[in-house]
């Protein structure tokens, strides 16, 4: 019995962490703008499916000449206005020799991603690498857009119009995705290592079962998260951001930018969507469905607050290891008494799970208690 | 006028213009809509099945010139395997054409369920090949559903029966236990009733486990199955959920060759990602499987090598192209059978409806047709609204679709009186009047 709880727990917790990396990217737009961003799941969606045609694991079927163009143009306007923005930095500080040393070696760079990026597509395909880099850039310019289209317009409005402008945003992204790139189930192929390992064989009969690619995902994962809770607290556009939320108007007033502000939080959030999207693409294959482990996300965010980092990641683990566990002990036992035509609870038990910490902490796990004088 | 005023104007007049156009063509055309689906998580599926249905009817136009010179116009509704999407498509379309929709294809069990109370009402027949009700063959009861070439009875009496031959006979599979992991829809939950009933009879024990729209999460499923193993597992999923099963199995490490599908279940899209783990997957056929036959050939003259094909030429010839070709094939066979009653001109749906119920295609019609090879011959009656119940097993070598097993008959001792007993309590339920078979010519 402590055999099969354990394997499930196990499998349980490291799908966890996965749902985590898509709630990561809820978090960080609600933390920065209040707004709750339904656009998630089609960003990952969008990232993966661009990731997955670029880097040319497509079945024989040849993606259109004038996306890789396009992704190419855009990949060499973001590595020029990094470099044109480093070289404006280095003509304000005046230039010393180890300045000039980092402007030859950002140029010499910026040539050798052009240069092979130019080279392999002669090959047909890109390398995983450049199709990431490429996607990188995409996922920039359309946080770009959406700022200047979409969120520009609607600077100190009620969040739930914002809200509402994301779903927009989200229908337009899902179509817009499946158009450019196709339908299909594309592959992206990360070498995550697919062969199962069995632990303490010698403890258990049969051992248990661990997959060895959700480890892997799983040490991403948390390196990402390390790295988004030092970029929040240590440096200046983290607290910029910190401040923005708290209050768009009184931000703006003592000099915050709110436009730029919002830019950098959407293009934050458009990479963790690429995270997200490369690893459950290489997971589950590219298809549609991907979208959809956004809903995943929301008992998670339910559970860890909207504006907490580490409680993502708890939530996450929770929500994880609370379903698989429901799915294979209790379910037996409800379909026993009640009579149901099988399991299949654990859609519904993440929520119920989540709404029962509501009861208790109503602001979530990890979130901020909002206290209103009136 | 301002320049927005002057641009709404012109595209009224032009629409208005078209609209015009439109019904003055119209006169010869027999209008028929598609239910179908090239987007959301099933698209993969989607698209092929989609491709073959529009270069039928592409064809019949380009070669034939139409059903008798009656021209088909095809019209895509795109459900997104979403119920309420497809019912919204109907009602849009239903209505098209000289004499609205010939018949309907919902591509959908879910779909089809909701449309089997709108059919009576509309008149228009459903056409649910290989899904749907299955008791809705019993055409005394269900006057305007057709589950032509097989029910998911038939499906899962053709894998049980296979699964006995292999174990050397029915009674050898007392003690086994098969696990049936499901979509968890209409769709998924059809066999059960069927899987029961042989459990029953032959002592093997059963269980049902669903898996959740879309089924990309099924780690709970299969680590189940681990600790359980089961003799064999049935796999009744739809899109991205098959090759999640495939890719679950293969991590759990239970034997892929051990694994059943249904006929959605066995096409590319369902193996190929799963990449090696797929390798021994075994799945029924509704009949044709994938490759290349007669009709094959007039596709390629008549339509790829003018570039007005849907499909790309190295995907014509798949599994679920061939059964979109099938399913179009069907429906205009049956326009045509209906035509020699009522004349060859754009026919209503009622009289679609004649058709399918009185259409026959022998081995001869079917060759003629170029569909040699691919389906065995059939005949619909008014209380056999299936037409015939065979079908094969087929395994995944790793690189293509190998058909493994000789045909099969689905056994109507079990499933007619299954059949008779589920069609009469719908009957009661809504209050039919049950149609006398056996008055009917």
């Amino acid at each position: 019995m402590l055999g099969p709880f354990l394997e499930t727990l196990i499998g349980g917790l490291l799908t966890g962490v996965l749902y985590s990396l898509v709630a990561l990217g809820f978090v960080l737009i609600f933390k920065a703008s209040g707004v709750f961003n339904f656009a998630q799941g089609a960003m990952v969606l969008f990232a993966a499916l661009t990731i997955a045609r670029l880097s040319g694991e497509i079945d024989g079927k040849e993606v259109h000449l004038a996306n890789f163009v396009v992704a190419a143009a855009i990949l060499g306007v973001a590595v020029a206005f990094i470099g044109w923005y480093a070289w404006r930095e280095y003509i304000a500080r005046g230039a010393g020799p180890g300045e000039r040393r980092k402007m030859q070696v950002l140029a010499a760079v910026g040539a050798l991603v052009g240069g092979i990026a130019a080279y392999s597509y002669g090959k047909g395909a890109w390398p995983l690498w450049l199709a990431i880099a490429a996607t990188a850039a995409i996922m920039g310019l359309l946080a770009y857009a959406i700022e200047r289209l979409v969120l520009r317009h609607l600077v100190n409005q009620e969040g739930i119009i914002l809200f509402m402008a994301t779903l927009g945003i989200a229908n337009f992204l899902d179509g817009f995705g499946q158009t450019l790139w196709g339908s299909d189930i594309y592959k992206i192929n990360l070498g995550l290592p697919k062969d199962p390992l069995f632990l303490f064989e010698g403890v258990f009969p049969g051992g248990l079962l661990v997959d060895p690619g959700e480890l892997v995902a799983a040490a991403i994962a948390a390196g990402l998260v390390v790295v988004l809770a030092i970029f929040f607290q240590k440096t200046r556009v983290g607290r910029a951001l910190r401040a923005v939320a708290d209050d768009h108007a009184a931000a703006q007033s003592v000099g915050i930018p709110l436009n730029t502000i919002w830019l950098i939080v959407w293009t934050v959030s458009g990479l963790v969507a690429l995270a997200a999207g490369l690893i459950w693409g290489a997971k589950l294959g590219v298809q549609f469905s991907i979208s959809l482990i956004a809903l995943k996300a929301l008992p998670v965010l339910i559970l860890g607050g909207f504006t907490s980092v580490p409680g993502a990641i708890v939530g996450g683990l929770i929500i994880g290891a609370g379903e698989k566990l429901s799915e294979v002990f209790l379910a037996p036992i409800l379909v026993k008494q009640f009579d149901l035509a099988g399991g299949g609870i654990e859609n519904w038990f993440a929520y119920m799970l989540a709404l029962v910490f509501l009861l208790f902490r109503p602001q979530g796990l990890f979130g901020e208690r909002i206290i209103e004088r009136v | 006028m301002t320049l927005r005023k002057a641009v709404l104007l012109g595209a009224s007049i032009a629409a208005a213009g078209l609209a015009l156009a439109s019904t003055a063509q119209a006169q010869n055309e027999q209008f028929i809509p598609g239910l179908i689906y090239r987007t959301g998580a099933y698209a993969p599926n989607g698209i092929p099945f989609a491709n073959g249905v529009a270069d039928y009817y592409a064809l019949v136009n380009e070669r034939d010139g139409g059903i008798n010179g009656v021209k088909i116009v095809y019209e895509e509704c795109d459900t997104g395997y979403a119920t309420d999407r497809g019912v919204e498509c109907y009602e849009r379309l239903k209505n098209k054409g000289p004499t609205g929709a010939a018949y309907v294809n919902p591509l959908s069990t879910g779909i089809t369920f909701a449309l089997t109370e709108k059919a009576p009402i509309d008149k228009i027949p459903v056409i649910s090949m290989g899904y749907g009700r299955s008791e809705s063959r019993d055409g005394s009861v269900f006057q305007w559903n057709f589950p032509l070439l097989g029910t998911y009875w038939s499906a899962a009496d053709i894998i049980m029966q296979h699964i006995a031959l292999k174990e050397g006979g029915f009674d050898k599979l007392k003690g086994k236990k098969i696990v049936l992991v499901y979509h968890d829809s209409p769709y998924g939950k059809e066999p059960i009733a069927l899987l029961e009933q042989r459990a029953k009879m032959h002592g093997f024990t059963f269980t049902p486990m669903p898996v959740t729209h879309p089924g990309v999460e099924q780690k709970a499923t299969w680590l189940q199955i681990r600790q359980n193993r089961p003799d064999y597992v049935l796999l009744w999923g739809w899109g991205v959920m098959n090759s999640t099963s495939i890719k679950e199995a293969a991590a759990v490490g239970f034997p892929r060759d051990k694994m059943f599908g249904v006929w959605w279940s066995g096409a590319e899209p369902d193996v190929r990602p799963a990449e090696g783990g797929a390798k021994g997957y075994h799945a029924a056929m509704l009949q044709h499987g994938a490759g290349q036959f007669g009709v094959h050939a007039d596709l390629k003259k008549y339509l790829y090598d003018k570039g007005k094909g849907s499909a790309k030429w190295d995907e014509v010839g798949e599994v679920l192209y061939n059964r979109g070709l099938v399913n179009a094939m069907l429906g205009v066979e049956a326009i045509r059978k209906a035509q020699t009653k009522f004349g060859k001109k754009p026919l209503t749906g009622e009289q679609v409806r004649w058709g399918i119920e009185n259409l026959e295609l022998s081995a001869a019609r079917l060759k003629e047709l170029g569909f040699d090879g691919m389906l065995q011959p059939l005949k619909v009656t008014c209380s056999d609204h299936e037409g015939t119940r065979a079908g094969r097993i087929q395994q995944w070598d790793g690189a293509k679709w190998v058909v493994v097993s000789d045909w099969y008959q689905s056994d109507d001792t079990v499933l007619k009186p299954m059949v008779n007993a589920a069609a009469k309590k719908y009957a009661d339920e809504k209050k039919l009047t049950v149609r006398d078979c056996s008055k009917e010519s």
